[in-house]
């Protein structure tokens, strides 16, 4: 019997352990961020490297300014959202409401199949296909451009958004409906008016979360958007993102530079973004579920 | 009251008005879904295509040859499997205790709110983030230097908030009642969790769980400082060496070496969309099956 509750004891206290795991997860993460990039801040001033116009890091002098590269990725991230957010809530719609019976399975299976393809696959995709009809079709010397990192990105956002999109749409009472269409509203009315804004938390956290994707998202990016660290004009000019950069750079870099530190500081900076994106997001679903 | 517009309602220009531009807004939104839809189609069509031409048993089968233009995979594939077992090892344990303890044991208290908010934000860690982590931690801190291990741990990590969400959904299904029970017969805490809710929730964790790992499996920036071998015509001998892994192998060929044939890169991508869609479908019907079975 005391061996059972020896026993017990210990069992119990690996999964109290295991219980705060995640919490200790995002503490080492953030803090090994910290130990190896805060070093850069000893050569390079905060202000600079934020607002710094110029990314030459094997220069000599090596400056790290991510300016630029601030800029490639919200460039990107807005025409994906542009791109998916109108499409997504669109699907999102239609499944929940008009689609039926087959219909609505196979379109909600597709969307999570769609999903699962790997990021790399779809940078390919976008590299063989993609690339060469956005050449052609703006007369650009180049098909890697923002546009085309957009637009696959664009399409890797649209799963996520059209799911919760959809949750937040099916947790709107079954009243609400009926009481639009009952007051003589269309369908389309009911739609507008009553079930987008009633389910508005929902969406502005699945778009969140959409965005929240985009941004961190690293290989189709590294692959599609050709990558010139300039503070970009236009949506059809080759950008260079901070995902991007940690990971054509990453492996060039010696262990303990400047440059290798100015990496993990985009680190820092971009774990940032993404800890802001999901804690707002994170307000919002509550505010869905709490009515 | 009237419970549907009767024939006057839908005879006023207001109406039939309103009428008009639901058709139009309905078509609009077909138009919409229809191009996610059949985007998404042509690009699985494209691989699908393009890809079988590329497969043969030679290809699943021998090692790389004259620089990764020519021979097979076999070594990116045994690669791939391996790191994804050693991921499930490391992550299905803690993750299915992290669910139990915050199901079973916690209580609503700041500390389980933490928890959660410490969930979220690991799901939203951009994927690069994480192999930045695994390089600063496993590969240099703990001196796994890029290997298997290394890899392994830190999909591991990645993976987890989707086992923990998936895994805790599952425990929070079984009724309470069966807990009840099972405490009035006299069992201890922990003899419940292990022989009356655990084993119900299995299914349900199941699935999460082949969620989590496919996501893993088709990972590339997590792998980039952390395993991946350039070109490593061997298999891994241990869990310290390096290995060649499907998503980086497609990286590598498609955009860093010139003049491969778009057979060998089609091939490459069909057999990585193949492995993740298989873990993907199984999950649907295991999911599926569950769910008709279930009896409470």
């Amino acid at each position: 019997m005391r061996w059972r509750q020896a026993r017990e004891w210990v069992i119990e206290q690996l999964i109290r352990a295991s219980g705060i795991s995640s919490i200790v997860m995002v503490v080492l993460i953030f803090a090994f961020l910290l130990k190896e990039g805060l070093a850069v801040f000893q050569t390079v001033p905060l202000g600079d490297f934020l607002a710094g116009q110029r990314w030459y890091p094997i220069s000599e002098p090596p400056r790290f300014g991510i300016l630029p590269l601030l800029c490639g990725s919200a460039l990107v991230t807005g025409g994906a959202a542009l791109l998916s957010v109108p499409l997504s809530i669109a699907s999102a719609l239609c499944i929940s409401e008009i689609a039926k019976g087959w219909a609505k399975e196979a379109l909600k299976t597709g969307i999570e199949l769609f999903a699962a393809i790997p990021s790399v696959v779809l940078g390919f995709i976008g590299v063989t296909v993609l690339a060469p009809l956005i050449r052609q079709a703006f007369h650009l010397p180049t098909g890697l451009t923002a546009l085309t990192g957009s637009i696959t990105l664009a399409f890797m956002a649209m799963p996520t958004i059209v799911s919760i999109t959809e949750d937040a749409l099916s947790a709107v009472p079954r009243g609400y409906r009926e009481a639009a269409v009952a007051l003589g509203a269309t369908r389309w009315q009911m739609m507008t008016r009553v079930l987008l804004p009633a389910a508005a938390s929902g969406i502005v956290a699945a778009v969140m979360l959409g965005v929240g994707r985009v941004i961190g998202e690293t290989m189709a990016v590294m692959m599609l958007t050709g990558n010139a660290a300039v503070i970009p004009h236009s949506l059809l000019q080759p950008v260079r993102t901070l995902t991007a950069t940690i990971a054509a750079e990453m492996g060039e870099t010696v262990r303990g530079s400047d440059h290798y530190s100015a990496l993990f500081a985009i680190g820092i900076v971009l774990f940032a973004i993404s800890f802001s994106i999901n804690l707002v997001a994170d307000l919002f679903l509550h505010r869905t579920r709490a009515r | 009251m009237r419970t549907r517009p009767a024939q006057n309602t839908a005879a006023t220009p207001h109406w039939r008005r309103a009428r008009a531009v639901q058709r139009v807004a309905f078509v609009a939104l077909g138009l919409s879904t229809g191009l996610v839809a059949v985007t998404s189609l042509v690009v699985v069509g494209i691989i699908l295509a393009r890809g079988a031409g590329g497969l043969s048993w030679e290809f699943l089968t021998a090692m790389p040859a004259k620089g990764m233009r020519a021979g097979g995979i076999f070594p990116a594939i045994v690669g791939t499997l391996e790191l994804v077992g050693l991921t499930i090892a490391f992550a299905l344990p803690m993750g299915v205790a992290s669910a139990i303890y915050l199901t079973e044991y916690a209580a609503d208290t700041w500390v389980t709110r933490l928890v959660r908010l410490a969930i979220v934000n690991l799901s939203g860690v951009p994927s690069v983030v994480y192999g930045l982590f695994g390089l600063g931690l496993f590969v240099i801190f703990c001196r796994f230097g890029t290997s298997l291990l290394a890899g392994a741990l830190t999909l591991a990590i990645m993976t987890l908030p989707v086992i923990i969400t998936a895994s805790e959904e599952a425990l929070r299904s079984v009724p309470m009642s069966f807990r009840e029970v099972s405490h009035s017969l006299g069992a201890s805490r922990w003899q419940t969790v292990r022989h009356t809710v655990l084993p119900l929730a299995v299914p349900g964790i199941m699935t999460g769980t082949i969620l989590g790992i496919s996501r893993a499996a088709g990972e590339t920036a997590p792998i980039l400082f952390t395993v991946a071998a350039f070109y490593l015509p061997r298999l891994p001998q241990s869990v310290f060496d390096q290995a060649m892994v499907l998503p980086y192998h497609l990286y590598v060929i498609s955009t860093q070496i010139p003049n491969i044939p778009q057979t060998q890169r089609y091939g490459t991508a069909l057999v990585l969309v193949l492995l993740v869609l298989a873990l993907n479908l199984s999950a649907v019907v295991l999911r599926a099956r569950f769910r008709r079975r279930r009896q409470w």
